[in-house]
């Protein structure tokens, strides 16, 4: 691997590489398998193992090669082939015994297998309809190319925006070029990232740091792992500018601890760049040197706020701190610190590369640029998508996540996480960007977006919230310590059936309280799901109070199940699968449960196949 | 279990004894013993000269420290927003009931723990359970509890010789997910 001495090495390398690609790829067949986690889950390994058998048997030369998310998770596993220079043929829920017909067809008898075509990949995925209203900035390399070699990240122009700020840019025109486009923190709170390199640049310190925020503890968000899987090196590309700029020499990555994966393949990059002369002393040439180190959570929410993040880096546990000074002014080791997003440093090389101007050309007024989404929940396709700012949500529930599936009902959809709300269907038409879903009552958060239907209880929604805030919540200071215990507690009575109207005033001022006086961003937002929904779904709550009902049919303490004698063919299926035994009935009668046995698992429900077991 | 000094102070010595890499050194050693043994807490405080109680307050603040060994298969059921939409907390409930244990213990036979995760970063093929680093996408409490049960009766099948390497949906044990490298 050729070290690179300078930056003029970099242009011939790129230009080599992608002579090489072009050549191996015009005379072979390239068959990609999509391994993110998501892939995974859905089995891609095996599909990939049985690929790799066929090929063997039917002495097929193929050459195969692994790349991130696409996307398309509701698609995974993905398959892409691709001959000589032509397109490349999406194949989608791919699995194992889908294989030999695949190779058959369209290898050996060059007839592509229409039926399980998901669709066709040129430069772009134009052809795709869940592509049509995504605009894949950030995410452009994301199963696209291999995220364990460098060399397809230079063949696709990676790197590139690094020579040109080292070689013709000054720390202060990058910090200003960052300004100028309007990029804001992709994390979720949205504050211009130009203006904090400039105070961390300012500050006064010995020395200074980069750190990447790749903790996205959200529940229900997977951008971010995504993207780390899928193209590490452009996080390291943007942390190398942003360590110029501001005179930093040593980074860090956070990196929560349930994502091997994306620890394995940051790690691989890391250990490229360096090989590369992209990381260490005199990078490129120039006389700054850098060196970027991987820090594993250990699994803790609140280890993605700012404060509390760096004192885990630290080796302490991860309290956050109140915030007297900001991270750029006495961050790690009370040294000034950049600290970005994961997304937020993807987007640097861009910015770099393309200019201001081009960022800031899509987006808002006040929210420039692209966001990357995942979509997950009651909603047809499933995914990571990137859209530009000021997109609806409608536009992305229906047009990108094709609506929600089989007989259900949009209810709502839940954005930024338990710090974000849930908003309501006349919200729809909603303009997604950080102002706008602030004044809804939710937030950007880092983007994980959860579609709930009508068999979504929205005041279980609320308590699952508190439920986890409860667990997350680092003990510090009182106000979110306490204040959550007595909110999943009021919540919980509502759920069984126990409360009364006073206890909803109770809730809000409680809520209050706790947004008012907590001593961190994770605090001071946790309440909102409660507000939001108390804002947008009170009917709901109210039907828990005074009706003792749960309209979505969830809440235990409110619901029973029975079985439609008209419906029921007395197969027994559900009396055998009853852990109670509280199903009885004749063979090929209509059974009966018995409600002082039944736990309410729904295990009846499951199994039933003539859709004979209600909730009521 | 027993709890080799040397193999602790190998594990610390993959870093320089600083405090800051007192996450990665207590990581690692779970790693290896499936938990945290007493005697490597003590180990690890005295190596970076840090007070055991500051060190135990790392092991029990952040919650994939286990103080207790945990079991040969560690199964997770994520509880993340869009798996308890999709149904995650019944499939919690259906391995509690076949298991015998309750989310945060291990079986009496040392086989199986059972974990509620929030999020694994799977959403979009929700529910998810993980055993061993192995993720399976669209679970039911039906399927979830045939995976355990497949799982229970290969050990008992495996008793005569050992069994490394743990039957998979998926199968194909490539470990690259599994990586420990940081």
């Amino acid at each position: 691997m050729p070290e690179l001495k300078s930056v003029e090495e970099l242009e011939p390398l790129r230009d080599h590489l992608q002579r090489d690609l072009k050549v191996s790829a015009k005379s072979s067949t390239r068959i990609t398998v999509g391994m993110g986690t998501c892939g995974i889950s859905a089995g891609a390994r095996e599909v990939m193992r049985v690929i790799r058998e066929e090929l063997r048997e039917r002495d097929i030369e193929a050459r195969m090669s692994t790349v991130g998310c696409m996307g398309m998770c509701s698609r995974e596993p993905l398959v892409d082939i691709q001959q000589g220079d032509g397109p490349r043929v999406a194949y989608g829920n791919v699995k194992p015994d889908m294989v030999p017909r695949i190779i058959e067809e369209h290898l050996m008898n060059g007839q592509v297998v229409d039926d399980w075509v998901v669709g066709r990949v040129t430069t772009r995925c134009e052809d795709i309809p869940f592509y049509d209203k995504q605009q894949r900035q950030v995410m452009r390399n994301c199963g696209m190319i291999d995220p364990e070699s460098i060399e397809e990240y230079i063949a696709s122009g990676g790197y590139q925006a690094l020579a040109k700020a080292l070689t013709t840019m000054t720390p202060r025109e990058i910090i200003s070029e960052i300004k100028a486009s309007g990029l804001r923190g992709r994390g979720g709170a949205g504050f211009p990232t130009g203006r904090k390199w400039e105070s961390t640049l300012e500050a006064e310190g010995d020395v200074r740091y980069v750190v990447a925020n790749g903790d996205e503890g959200d529940p229900g968000a997977f951008m971010n792992r995504s993207l780390m899987e899928g193209d590490p090196h452009a996080i390291i590309e943007g942390m190398i500018i942003g360590a110029y700029a501001i005179g930093a020499n040593e980074g860090f990555i956070y990196v929560r601890d349930e994502y091997p994966l994306a620890v394995k393949n940051l790690s691989l990059a890391l250990e490229q760049a360096r090989e590369y002369g992209l990381l260490g002393e005199n990078i490129l040439g120039v006389p700054f040197d850098l060196d970027i180190r991987i820090v594993r959570g250990a699994g803790a929410f609140v280890c993605g706020e700012s404060s509390a993040l760096m004192q885990s880096i630290e080796g302490k546990v991860g309290e956050p701190r109140p915030k007297h000074y900001h991270a750029t002014e006495r961050g790690l080791w009370d040294q000034p610190t950049a600290l970005n997003n994961v997304e937020t440093w993807a987007n640097v090389p861009l910015i770099i590369n393309n200019g201001a101007e081009w960022f800031a050309s899509s987006g808002t007024e006040d929210s420039k640029g692209t966001k990357t989404f995942c979509l997950a929940g009651q909603i047809t396709n499933t995914g990571y998508v990137e859209v530009p700012m000021g997109i609806t949500l409608r536009e992305i529930v229906y047009d990108i996540g094709g609506g929600v599936p089989g007989d259900g009902a949009f209810k709502a959809i839940q954005t930024g996480g338990p710090s974000g709300g849930c908003i309501p269907a006349d919200k729809l038409d909603l303009a997604v960007d950080y102002d706008s879903l602030l004044e809804a009552g939710s937030m950007m958060g880092s983007g994980g977006m959860i579609v709930m239907d009508n068999h979504t209880c929205m005041v279980d929604v609320a308590r699952y919230f508190v439920d986890f805030l409860k667990d997350e919540s680092c003990g510090k200071c009182s106000p979110c310590r306490e204040g959550i215990r007595r909110m999943l507690k009021i919540l919980t009575r509502i759920t069984e059936g126990d409360a009364d109207m006073a206890d909803l005033d109770l809730l809000e001022e409680l809520a209050k309280t706790v947004q008012n006086a907590s001593l961190c961003g994770l605090g001071k937002s946790a309440p909102n799901p409660v507000l939001s929904t108390l804002r947008y779904f009170r009917d709901e709550y109210e039907a828990h109070i005074k009706d003792k009902t749960c309209p979505a049919g969830v809440c235990r303490a409110l619901i029973e199940y029975y079985i439609h004698p008209e419906a029921c063919t007395g197969c027994g299926l559900c009396s055998r699968d009853c852990p109670q035994d509280a199903i009885s009935g004749e063979r090929k009668e209509p059974h009966a449960i018995d409600q002082e046995l039944c736990i309410k698992c729904g295990i009846c429900h499951d199994v039933c196949r003539f859709d004979a077991v209600g909730v009521r | 279990m027993t709890v080799e000094l040397k193999r602790i102070n190998e594990i610390i010595d993959c870093y320089s004894a600083e405090r800051m890499h007192a996450l990665a050194i207590l990581q690692d050693i779970q790693r290896e013993y499936n938990f945290l043994p007493r005697e490597a807490l003590e180990q690890t405080a005295q190596r970076l000269g840090v007070p055991e109680g500051e060190i135990y307050r790392l092991a029990t603040f952040f919650k994939s420290f286990s103080l207790h060994p945990k079991g040969k298969y560690v199964c997770k059921v994520c509880l993340g927003t869009a798996c308890h939409v999709l149904g995650g907390p019944r499939i919690l409930e259906s391995l509690e009931r076949e298991l015998g244990i309750e989310a945060g213990e291990t079986t009496p036979d040392g086989m199986f723990s059972l974990e509620a995760v929030r999020c694994l970063g799977a959403c979009a093929l929700g529910p998810v359970v993980v055993i061993n680093e192995e993720p399976y996408a669209h679970t039911t409490p039906d399927r979830a509890v045939k995976l355990v049960r497949r799982l229970a009766a290969s050990e008992d099948e495996a008793e005569a010789g050992p069994a490394d390497e743990m039957p998979s949906i998926q199968s194909a044990a490539d470990s690259s997910s599994a990586s420990r490298s940081a």
